[in-house]
């Protein structure tokens, strides 16, 4: 538990460096505002519309397919701090998780999942 | 216990002596005292960061034939002070349209993000700041942190160069977060803990030698993270102005900058740790702890300048390619390196240490052997698939 306090420590002092120094920016720092400055920078061209519109994230297969995996290691993880304990039947069945998951890779790969468009 | 092995007890227990001197209960002293050691730390850490953005300046200046920062004090040292000085009294502008609290959030994230991983980072025997038996995960989690500051910063900005930047550092987040993680698994099953204190204790043999590609693969996938070139999508000058940081200026630019840099270093750090050894140094770490501290920075300092070398060597790959090289190359060659390497791991038990570390050696070698003629055979066909057959003809040979 203590530990968890020393986390939280580093959270905090983490916290308080960054905006210790744009505190002090904003302090020492002119302010003129103007609606020019402040517009949207667009390589001097005024902007269209809202950029927060509906947008094709791509990478959406790819985000499942993360989700997937990523969980996917956090099972191998225990599985990998008592590996040595655990002997070759442990290891094998890790590897049978792990082929059961690159099938899942294959698959996606030759659905054409994997490419950008 | 002197003062040159383990400083910070000493110094721990000289405050104690004072602070319950003045009659304060020991559990708000040990707490005051950590906070204190925490900022000092940090503190330490954002002066390191100063001296970072000269080093970067510097080196990439000998990278491009140039000389770089010479003129303010010697070796132009004083120049990134001037440059502080002039993001603090620099004004500080919120674009009209941005989400204000989110925009205001995502520089104070990021550099926390960079800052909350040194919790973990042992820096000699005995001197670490959190002992967690779980560091692997946090540090991955302390990452997706960062992450998540530059999709707050690309989102709410309001401008379209941001949030294009932004998507593109989510796609590479979520595609490289893989063989990172997996080649975490790789030191984990050497040592048989995830803590970085157990990790580093545990080389006897430096994990490099049982596990070259294994180091190799966690540089790639770190640069990667880091969103530094060749995969620096997320702020592609030539094509985005800056970024996800388009509208950021001042101070809170400074902060991405900054935490950029440090999370580099940090990178470095952990890598030295992970694959090479941490502090340890033919048993210098047993010296002194402020040769061990002197160590790792070595370390982490040779990490640093090798993403460095490749920053400034190479050039940005499009993101088509650098996803597909990804998932279709580096995530199953890391999974195949897991399987060989448990599967070893197992095999070898019991067998003197040379053998062991000698077939671990030698089965990387083959592996990312194997895999490179796979891939080159792969491209091949990809060419001959795009080009028209007959087209390709072999460019040096």
């Amino acid at each position: 538990m203590s530990q968890w306090i020393y986390i939280g420590l580093f959270i905090i002092v983490g916290l308080i460096i960054p905006v210790g120094a744009i505190a002090a920016a904003w302090i020492l720092g002119p302010k003129k505002a103007n609606p020019i400055k402040q517009s949207t920078y667009e390589c001097g061209i005024e902007t269209v519309g809202d950029s927060w519109v509906q947008f094709k994230a791509q990478y959406y297969i790819f985000a499942l397919v993360f989700l997937i995996f990523d969980v996917e290691t956090v099972f191998l993880f225990p599985w990998a701090v008592k590996l040595s304990q655990l002997g070759l039947f442990a290891v094998i069945e890790g590897i049978i998780f792990i082929l059961i998951l690159i099938v899942g890779l294959v698959y996606t790969w030759r659905k054409g999942m994997l490419e950008w468009a | 216990m002197s003062f040159w092995n383990d400083p910070l007890k000493v110094a721990a227990d000289w405050l104690m002596g004072i602070f319950t001197g003045w009659g304060m209960p020991e559990i708000a002293a040990q707490i005051l005292i950590g906070f204190l050691g925490v900022l000092f730390l940090l503190s330490l850490l954002m002066v390191l960061d100063i001296f970072l953005v000269w080093v970067e300046r510097k080196v990439v200046s000998r990278f491009q034939d140039r000389i770089g920062p010479n003129r303010v004090g010697p070796f132009g040292l004083i120049q990134p002070f001037a440059d502080i000085i002039k993001l603090l009294i620099k004004e500080d502008i919120t674009p009209n349209g941005a989400d204000k609290v989110v925009y205001n959030l995502a520089p104070i994230l990021s550099m926390m993000s960079v800052l909350i991983l040194w919790a973990v980072m042992p820096l000699a025997p005995r001197m670490i700041g959190v002992d967690l038996n779980i560091g692997a995960l946090y540090i991955i989690a302390a990452g997706a942190i960062g992450t998540l500051s530059i999709i707050m910063a690309g989102w709410a900005s309001n401008n379209k160069y941001a949030l294009i930047g932004a998507f593109r550092q989510v796609a590479v987040m979520v595609a490289f977060e893989i063989p990172m993680l997996t080649m975490l698994l790789i030191p984990t099953i050497f040592a048989g803990s995830m803590g970085f204190n157990a990790i580093t204790e545990a080389q006897d043999v430096w994990f490099v030698w049982l596990a070259p590609l294994a180091a190799l693969i966690f540089l790639i996938a770190a640069i990667a993270e880091l969103g530094r070139a060749p995969f620096d999508m997320a702020e592609g000058e030539s094509e985005l102005v800056a970024g996800y940081n388009t509208e950021y200026s001042g101070m809170k630019f400074g902060m991405f900058y900054a935490g950029e840099l440090l999370h580099a270093f940090t990178f470095g750090g952990f890598w030295a740790i992970l694959f090479f050894g941490g502090y340890r140094f033919f048993g210098l770490e047993q010296v002194s702890a402020f040769l061990a501290v002197a160590v790792i920075f070595f370390k982490a300092f040779i990490g640093y300048w090798i993403i460095m070398w490749v920053r400034y060597t190479l050039l940005r790959i499009r993101i088509d390619h650098m996803l597909g090289f990804n998932w279709k190359f580096l995530t199953p060659l890391a999974f195949v390196l897991l399987m060989v390497v448990a599967l070893l791991n197992a095999l070898l038990a019991g067998t003197p240490t040379w053998v062991y570390v000698a077939v671990m050696f030698l089965s990387n070698v083959v592996l990312g052997w194997i895999a490179l003629e796979f891939a080159r055979s792969y491209s091949r066909k990809e060419r001959e698939r795009v080009e028209g057959v007959g087209q390709v003809v072999e460019a040096h040979h």
